[in-house]
């Protein structure tokens, strides 16, 4: 279990009943839980978008959509049921956010989804934990029990005369559900590979049904936002980008860990102050900002907010905000073939590009690395990647693309530096950051 | 739905909202390319091939899942497409073996035609294929792994459109591969589809791969010989030492009533003509008892010369004439000419599958009553009532459940038996094996004719709240309960039927008159004047020997000759051989049949693929076939009845109205071999040219069919063309006979039998192996 860090440049919003037991629910209770989903009750559908809206909370799985925009799209009328989904595949590399979500605060994701609920008119959620989360559904599955035990969720939640039901859900093991109509294939049952937008699942989604999808994270902000109400909420963060998030900060630092910051926070600053700076005294080569499918920043480039707009000028995304810090003694080559190793393993084959691309990328940056390459590769993968971009089925092939694109950009001498037989430069180094 | 105007590469074009981009541009002719799109299956937007630059849009988008919208402006092939469909290519390509030139598929390859159009012809990778080793998954379907792109079209197929859903994807990523159901066979229907669809050359055919080049063939679009559904099928055909032999069966051209569609009969099922033990030389039964093959002039000398003797010592009533179900309308028509103005008798029959004459009995001329196949594909509600098309009638099944699927047509199936297709049915009723009359009384009003439950009224209610109605029902109903069916079915608002019959030509065959009490259109026999004006001779008036009669008449001594076309009798209804030793038998057919082996003569026919004419399906589809094949030795059995006439005295010219004045031409002055004559017909008939000038011209005898069966008045530019009829014929106006033999014997086929011809097939023989022998593996599983 991952040790749980803290720092006093932290703002404790979502992360304020970590480490307290909070699992427990009478603990929850005790810190504040179930109220939110009361007030709600109380006030009603107009005032939970309302402050939903004011929050300017923006999904957390790594787009940034307006969560009280999304919320609205559900029609009022639906001949068919409505859901709420929690998505909780996480999984891509750099990022254990909603991991500590589940394990020290599982009460907040049933409060956030019993809200959302409340909001669009359904009487059903799934929670859908990634497959390798398992350890964590029995934790989930736990609070799901007590809850339904206080009478918290089944039929007249709180009096309200709404009735509220809650699964729990694991995938197999596949990355692409996490996109969000793959995990509604997946928790269908089916195979996991995503469906034709549109319909958006706000029209047609789970089982036809309107569904809304959330990530964890943003489930388990709002019944924080409803507490603390959505203004006060949207003046912690940045400009459009409200609120507070939960930053993964592994590889090359010295203090690892989840950190609740604000929106807008220093990426330099997270890394050397909230991180405690490169590790083993060596300096600093590139960052991996949100996840692994975002572009590499060099250490030149990583005096920017970490916001979904300040990101996104870098060049960059925000994504799922797990920061990868990559140090001096690291062969990008390896990284840029490690992160295409995880793209190539986990396309699940539905569109061409990106079934066809990964595999030849991997297999080109392969042998770059291992010393077969030669000097039209390297424009190659420039090629196989700018013709996945924009041209896949879903977001999966970008996801493949945009990094590589930015390895070979940013350190295409690395790549040169192993042409023609030459050994990688950095064998000696210990293995890259991101495993 | 309402039209929206959008712009295609600069072009105004005009489409209904919600039509697809790339069905919207391909009606204008503009070709967008796609590998996984394919018309009336779920959208895939896989392959991305078909990507396109709309205006306003941040990324190409994919024409196969974009509805036009009013205003949409469209770029269908920019530098941008084609560098992005190149690079798909060249992705597919890197894994795919460029085995091509030995590849089933090369020359009929889409992908080669796209690497062709977007030259994606530099090899960019150093790292080896991924190869996997081919498998077998059924006697008629091979899956070459490697080869296949992944657009999932025979998954859908077989699922969608089939309903069978043997195939799906295991793995991922680049591991992906389609799958059979029985983890390495199919366990399905064998139709062929998947193969019929796949783009490139992974899937091919156990009866076709690696026996020619596409190019090497040529491709004769015909008429399926096996069911009543009369699909379209086009055979592969290649010069051979004896002849032309067929090499493949498929369905490429969609143009025929069956659209996509071909079941495994029509795909497999002609290899029966290639066969070696054809009879390819005539026999004649020698002193010894034994068959000797002799020239066909003696054959034809001695046969016509016998049955002018029994014709002048005991008159035509001591011949009998058995017609078939498989042998075109001229050949039918002709053969009741021949019998009834030659031979002198009406006793002439043949195995009939559906009780066509109180059909038209029951519709008593009213028109505009009966459905041709394609309105099965479109009719917003059917009624089912017995039979089990997905065995019997596999384009109809087809048919039916797309017509649920796409158009969410109502149909409602009431069988003794759980048959597949009350998988679509909206409501399903399972009666008793003999409830088929008394259910016609309760839909009819009669409450008390069956005993009714919550199932039953709702059935009963729903069909009738139905505005139109579409009545499709099998042999289970005869005679009167045909009458009850009708009376019933014209009792509702707007109501169409279909009678479903077994073979290729069942209902040309009834339709044609061969039939002991009926002239051609259903003309009693004692009302001819017309056929007497036309034909200049007389007729025999009185009603003949049916089928068992004619049998019945033999084994008393009554029949002393007998003429079998095209048909085995003998194995069908069970005949003792016995009877039939005092009758001087004649038998046309392809092969040494329980029946020929009794005959006295057995003359080499050809089959429904080496000939041309006109079928006429169980729906009243009258459609051309073409001659696609040849084997030396064997003759039409238009022209044996036309040599037979003509030897035994007739002129042949009464027989087949051609040349209209000008001088008999048997063929000889040309040289002609079998099949000629059709060949030549066929380009006169395209080009509108008369007078035919053989008499072995099918055309020729099509004119007069068409002027003494006003419902055979269809254009001969349709029939060339392949097209819809423009109007579905209406059987004539007969009188019901008061009380009629029943004679129906349903030939009860399978997915995979086709009566005798069928068992002349081995590839279907295979499949039959194949279905029958029970895998272990599976016995476990459903």
């Amino acid at each position: 279990m991952p040790r749980l860090v803290f720092h006093p440049e932290e703002v404790k919003i979502i992360s304020r009943r970590f480490g307290q037991g909070a699992a427990d629910i009478d603990k929850y209770i005790a810190l504040d839980g179930y109220k939110a989903v009361q007030t709600a009750i109380e006030k009603g559908v107009d005032w939970i978008i309302a402050e939903m809206k004011a929050s300017g909370l923006r999904g957390r799985g790594g787009a940034g959509f307006p969560t009280g925009m999304k919320w609205s799209f559900v029609p009022k009328q639906s001949e068919r049921p409505k859901y709420v989904l929690v998505n909780g595949d996480e999984s891509e590399p750099g990022t254990c956010k909603d991991h500590v979500i589940f394990l020290h605060d599982p009460h907040a994701v049933i409060e956030g989804t019993m809200i959302a609920g409340l909001a669009i008119g359904s009487k059903m959620g799934f929670i859908y934990l990634r497959g390798e989360y398992r350890y964590l559904l029995k934790i989930m599955e736990k609070a799901v029990a007590d809850a339904y035990a206080k009478g918290f969720l089944g039929k007249n939640i709180f009096g309200s005369g709404i009735d509220f039901d809650i699964v729990t859900q694991t995938g197999a093991g596949a990355y692409e559900v996490g996109e969000e109509s793959a995990l509604m294939e997946s928790l269908e049952g089916k195979r996991g590979v995503p469906r034709i937008k549109p319909p958006f699942p706000a029209v047609v989604g789970l089982y036809g049904g309107p569904t809304v999808i959330n990530n964890a994270e943003t489930i388990a902000s709002v019944p924080h936002i409803l507490l603390m109400g959505g203004e006060a909420y949207a003046k912690v963060g940045s400009e459009r980008n409200g609120g507070t998030r939960l930053f993964g900060i592994s590889g090359h630092v010295v203090n690892p860990g989840v950190y609740e910051l604000p929106m807008g926070y220093n990426l330099k600053k997270a890394i050397y102050e909230v991180g405690g700076g490169i590790s083993n005294g060596r300096k600093l080569k590139a960052v991996v900002p949100g996840g692994s499918s975002t572009p590499v920043l060099t250490a030149d480039e990583i005096d920017v907010g970490l916001d979904f707009d300040q990101m996104g000028k870098a060049g960059t995304m925000l994504g799922s905000g797990g920061i990868v810090v990559i140090d001096d003694q690291t062969c990008m080559v390896e990284f840029a073939l490690r992160t295409i190793k995880f793209y190539q393993h986990e396309s699940c084959g539905w569109c061409i590009p990106c079934r066809e691309g990964t595999d030849w990328l991997k297999k080109t940056i392969g042998r770059v690395h291992a010393g077969g390459g030669v000097a039209k590769d390297l424009d190659n993968i420039r090629y196989l990647a700018e013709n996945m971009l924009g041209r896949t089925f879903c977001p999966l092939g970008d996801a493949a693309a945009m990094p590589t694109i930015g390895f070979i950009k940013k350190f295409r001498h690395e790549f040169e530096d192993h042409l023609n037989g030459k050994p990688c430069p950095y064998a000696h180094a210990e293995e890259p950051a991101l495993v | 739905m309402a039209d929206v105007t959008f712009t295609v590469d600069g072009k105004k074009l005009t489409a209904p909202a919600g039509t697809l981009l790339i069905d919207a541009c391909k009606n204008a002719g503009i070709e967008i390319p796609a590998f996984c799109y394919y018309p009336n299956l779920s959208l895939q937007a896989a392959c991305r091939m078909c990507v396109v630059r709309i205006e306003k849009m941040p990324k190409l988008q994919t024409a196969c899942t974009t509805p036009v919208a009013e205003g949409m402006v469209v770029q269908s092939e920019t530098d941008e497409i084609k560098q992005a469909r190149k690079a798909t290519i060249e992705l597919l390509l890197g894994n795919h073996p460029l085995d091509c030139p030995v590849c089933d598929a090369g020359g009929e390859c889409e992908l080669q035609d796209m690497t062709f159009k977007y030259g994606a012809a530099e090899s960019k990778y150093i790292e080896i294929k991924q190869h996997r080793e081919e498998q077998q998954w059924s006697p008629v379907v091979y899956f070459d792994r490697p080869r296949c792109i992944l657009c999932y079209r025979c998954v859908r197929v077989c699922g969608e459109g089939m309903d069978v859903w043997a195939l799906g994807v295991e793995n991922r990523g680049v591991s992906s591969v389609i799958a059979p159901n029985g983890q390495d066979h199919l366990n399905c229907e064998e139709c062929g589809m998947c193969i019929d669809l796949c783009p490139v050359g992974a899937l091919t055919s156990g009866t076709y791969r690696y026996k020619t080049r596409p190019w090497e063939m040529n491709h004769v679009a015909t008429i399926c010989t096996h069911c009543g559904d009369g699909c379209k099928t086009t055979l592969g055909v290649r010069s051979v030492n004896d002849g032309v032999e067929i090499i493949r069966g498929d369905n490429r051209d969609k143009s025929g009533i069956n659209g996509d569609f071909l079941c495994n009969k029509g795909r497999y099922g002609f290899d029966f003509a290639n066969r070696t033990d054809r009879l390819t030389k005539p026999l004649v039964r020698q002193a010894d008892g034994k068959f000797a093959e002799v020239s066909w002039d003696k054959a034809l000398d001695f046969a016509a010369k016998k049955l002018r003797e029994i014709r002048e010592a005991k008159g035509g009533q001591a011949i009998g004439v058995i017609g078939s179900n498989r042998t075109t309308n001229e050949e039918n028509y002709l053969l009741q000419k021949f019998a009834r103005t030659i031979l002198g008798t009406n006793n002439i029959d043949h195995h009939r599958t559906a009780d066509y004459v109180s059909f038209a009995s029951a519709l008593n001329g009213k028109s505009g009553r009966t459905a041709g196949l394609r309105d099965t594909t479109s009719a917003p509600a059917i009624l089912l009532l017995g039979n089990n098309p997905t065995d019997q009638h596999p384009a109809l099944a087809w048919n039916l459940r797309s017509n649920v699927r796409l158009n969410r047509s109502r149909l409602y199936v009431a069988n003794h038996a759980e048959i597949k297709l009350r998988r679509q049915a909206k409501s399903f009723l399972q009666i008793p094996q003999d409830g088929y009359a008394s259910l016609i009384q309760y839909l009819g009003g009669n409450d008390g004719a069956i005993a009714a439950d919550d199932n039953t009224t709702a059935f009963r209610d729903a069909i009738r709240k139905e505005e139109s109605l579409l009545i499709v029902f099998g042999s289970e109903y005869r005679g009167r309960d045909i009458q009850a069916l009708v009376e019933f079915g014209l009792s509702l608002p707007n109501t169409k039927f279909a009678a479903l019959g077994d073979y290729a030509n069942s209902r040309g065959a009834a339709d044609m008159g061969l039939l002991p009490d009926l002239l051609p259109g259903y003309v009693p026999v004692n009302d001819a004047a017309h056929f007497v004006d036309e034909y200049g001779a007389t007729l025999p008036t009185t009603a003949g020997l049916d089928l068992l009669q004619m049998f019945d008449a033999a084994r008393n001594g009554d029949l002393a000759a007998l003429y079998v076309v095209g048909s085995n009798p003998v194995s069908r209804y069970g005949v003792d051989p016995s009877a039939l030793k005092n009758t001087f038998l004649v038998v046309q057919d392809m092969f040494l049949t329980e029946t020929a082996q009794l005959a006295d003569v057995v003359f080499p026919a050809a089959n429904l693929y080496e000939k041309a004419g006109t079928v006429t399906n169980t729906y009243g589809d009258i459609q051309l076939v073409k001659k696609a094949a040849d084997k030396a030795g064997v003759r039409t059995d238009f022209e044996l009845i036309v040599r037979l006439a003509d030897r035994m005295g007739a002129d042949p010219k009464k027989l087949v109205p051609f040349g209209r004045g000008s001088f008999a031409d048997m063929g000889q002055t040309r040289g002609a071999q079998s099949g000629e004559a059709d060949r030549h017909a066929v380009w006169l008939a395209a080009n509108h040219l008369e007078p035919k000038l053989s008499p072995f011209d099918p055309f020729a005898t099509l004119d007069e069919i068409q002027r003494l069966v006003p419902s055979y008045h269809v254009s001969r530019l349709e029939l060339l063309t392949g097209s819809e009829q423009p109007e579905k014929f209406d059987l004539v106006q007969i009188q019901p006979a008061a009380s009629r033999r029943d004679l129906v014997l349903p030939a009860e086929d399978t997915l995979f039998t086709s009566g005798t011809l069928g068992r002349y097939s081995g590839m279907l023989k295979d499949i039959v192996e194949s279905h029958t022998t029970p895998n272990p593996a599976e016995t476990a599983a459903d």
